[in-house]
């Protein structure tokens, strides 16, 4: 199973400005001056020897859009934020408009930052795709639609030339999708969101994005470890700082890094990724975040290390 | 976890040593929220013989500090362990709290009052 990021931005796409690509220009020129970087072969090896991952590069500023390599022909997603329409340019790239593909979409909630992506998204304009959208939110085809129409879009839903169907999923229940289990569960957000938990071939991804969790209530908290239980991957809402998500942010919907310890640590599970970063957060605050939350959990383990991530747009995890 | 309060020339002063985690967080935050009805003043939060504190223990503190503000009564912990510290800083409770290296120093700050009887003590 391999996972690709193509969205991880929380709330509203934030592009890389002018201002902050100078100054990590500035700052690669200055931290290179003297190490004779007059190709660019040595200019790369600079890069990925001497430079942060925020020096060097950026989280980057999609909304979510998760890709999740089940080994099949047919294609999986996790949500279509604005990094769905990267995936689309790829998928372009890759089979041209003249093959058509499946292509199975789970969605978590309808909020805008995660539906944003579907009225760009490629695979939808052509006859002979087929586009299978999933979720456990009953208002998925009623937000996806009402996208699509005046005066929102230029293009009605109906102009789409794909096969598009919904399909509604009930918590709880396991569904077989694209030859892997899936199951969905509830999760604490304004007008609701739903985790889910996919299942192929010994191994687990957990998708859980706008989730808040209350750090008092047993209950909430040994019922999520559960739905993440000894997962190969988790993928998780860590919007806020702890002390935000408890305080002027409580009850925004969105969770923390340290939660996000605590529950993988609780449900024994292999991986944590950061996920649907702060707006407002520069690529160095989320480089100092990841590196908190490494700090965080080694001071916290108790039993087997739970590897750390921050997802950025491009990052690819093979569990 | 073990809590104990007293009052000190006005001030109350609650000293917690131990684990902090979710088995005893409810206990921790009753025993604190006791201890702010206790006082006009301050409420001190002595933690140098904690080792641990979780996501919900932190919560805790968090319900006791926002318990204080409508009361006018001031919250402040001391004496935070290094380790408590990176865990106050990860969790930014560092920008939250008044945080200060001893008990004395909390109360200088917001009950000087109690500063005579502290140090008979």
């Amino acid at each position: 199973m391999q996972v690709t990021f193509w969205g991880t931005r929380g709330s509203l796409p934030t592009p890389l400005n002018g201002k902050a690509v100078r100054r990590k220009i500035v700052n690669a020129l200055v931290k290179g001056a003297g190490h004779g970087l007059d190709t660019p072969e040595k200019a790369e090896a600079f890069c990925a020897e001497e430079l942060s991952f925020a020096e060097a590069g950026a989280y980057g500023g999609n909304t979510s859009c998760v890709q999740v390599d089940l080994g099949s022909p047919e294609y999986f997603l996790c949500d279509l934020g604005s990094g769905a329409r990267e995936f689309a340019l790829s998928m372009m790239g890759k089979h041209g408009p003249g093959k058509p593909q499946t292509y199975h979409v789970l969605m978590s909630h309808v909020h805008w930052d995660h539906i944003m992506g579907f009225p760009f998204f490629i695979p939808g304009f052509i006859p002979g795709n087929r586009i299978k959208l999933y979720s456990c939110h009953p208002k998925l085809e009623q937000a996806i639609r009402g996208q699509n129409h005046d005066p929102c879009f230029p293009v009605e839903f109906s102009m789409l030339a794909a096969s598009i169907e919904f399909i509604a999923l009930e918590p709880g229940k396991t569904y077989e999708i694209c030859g892997a289990k899936v199951t969905g569960r509830l999760q604490l957000h304004g007008n609701d969101s739903y985790g889910y938990r996919i299942e192929k071939d010994g191994k687990t991804f957990v998708y859980s994005t706008d989730a808040e969790h209350k750090p008092e209530d047993v209950a909430e908290m040994e019922g999520t470890a559960a739905f993440f239980k000894d997962a190969d991957l988790v993928v998780f809402d860590a919007m806020y700082s702890l002390a935000d998500s408890v305080s002027v942010k409580e009850d925004w919907g969105h969770s923390s890094n340290m939660l996000g310890v605590d529950l993988c640590q609780m449900a024994a599970a292999k991986r944590l990724c950061l996920f649907h970063h702060e707006p407002v957060y520069g690529d160095d605050q989320i480089d100092g975040i990841l590196a908190e939350t490494i700090r965080y959990e080694e001071i916290t383990r108790s039993g087997e290390p739970v590897a750390i991530y921050a997802a950025y747009d491009g990052l690819v995890i093979e569990i | 976890m073990n809590c104990s309060a007293k009052t000190v020339g006005g001030a109350a002063l609650a000293t917690v040593s131990g684990r902090i985690d979710l088995s005893n967080a409810e206990a921790l935050r009753e025993a604190l929220a006791a201890a702010l009805a206790s006082t006009e003043t301050v409420l001190v939060v002595d933690l140098s013989g904690v080792d641990y504190i979780s996501s919900a223990g932190l919560r805790s503190l968090m319900i006791v500090f926002k318990a204080a503000k409508p009361l006018n009564k001031a919250f402040a912990i001391a004496g935070l362990q290094p380790l408590l510290m990176e865990i106050f800083t990860i969790s930014r409770f560092n920008l939250v709290f008044p945080l200060f290296d001893t008990v004395r120093g909390a109360l200088e700050k917001f009950a000087p009052a109690a500063l005579p009887e502290f140090d008979a003590h």
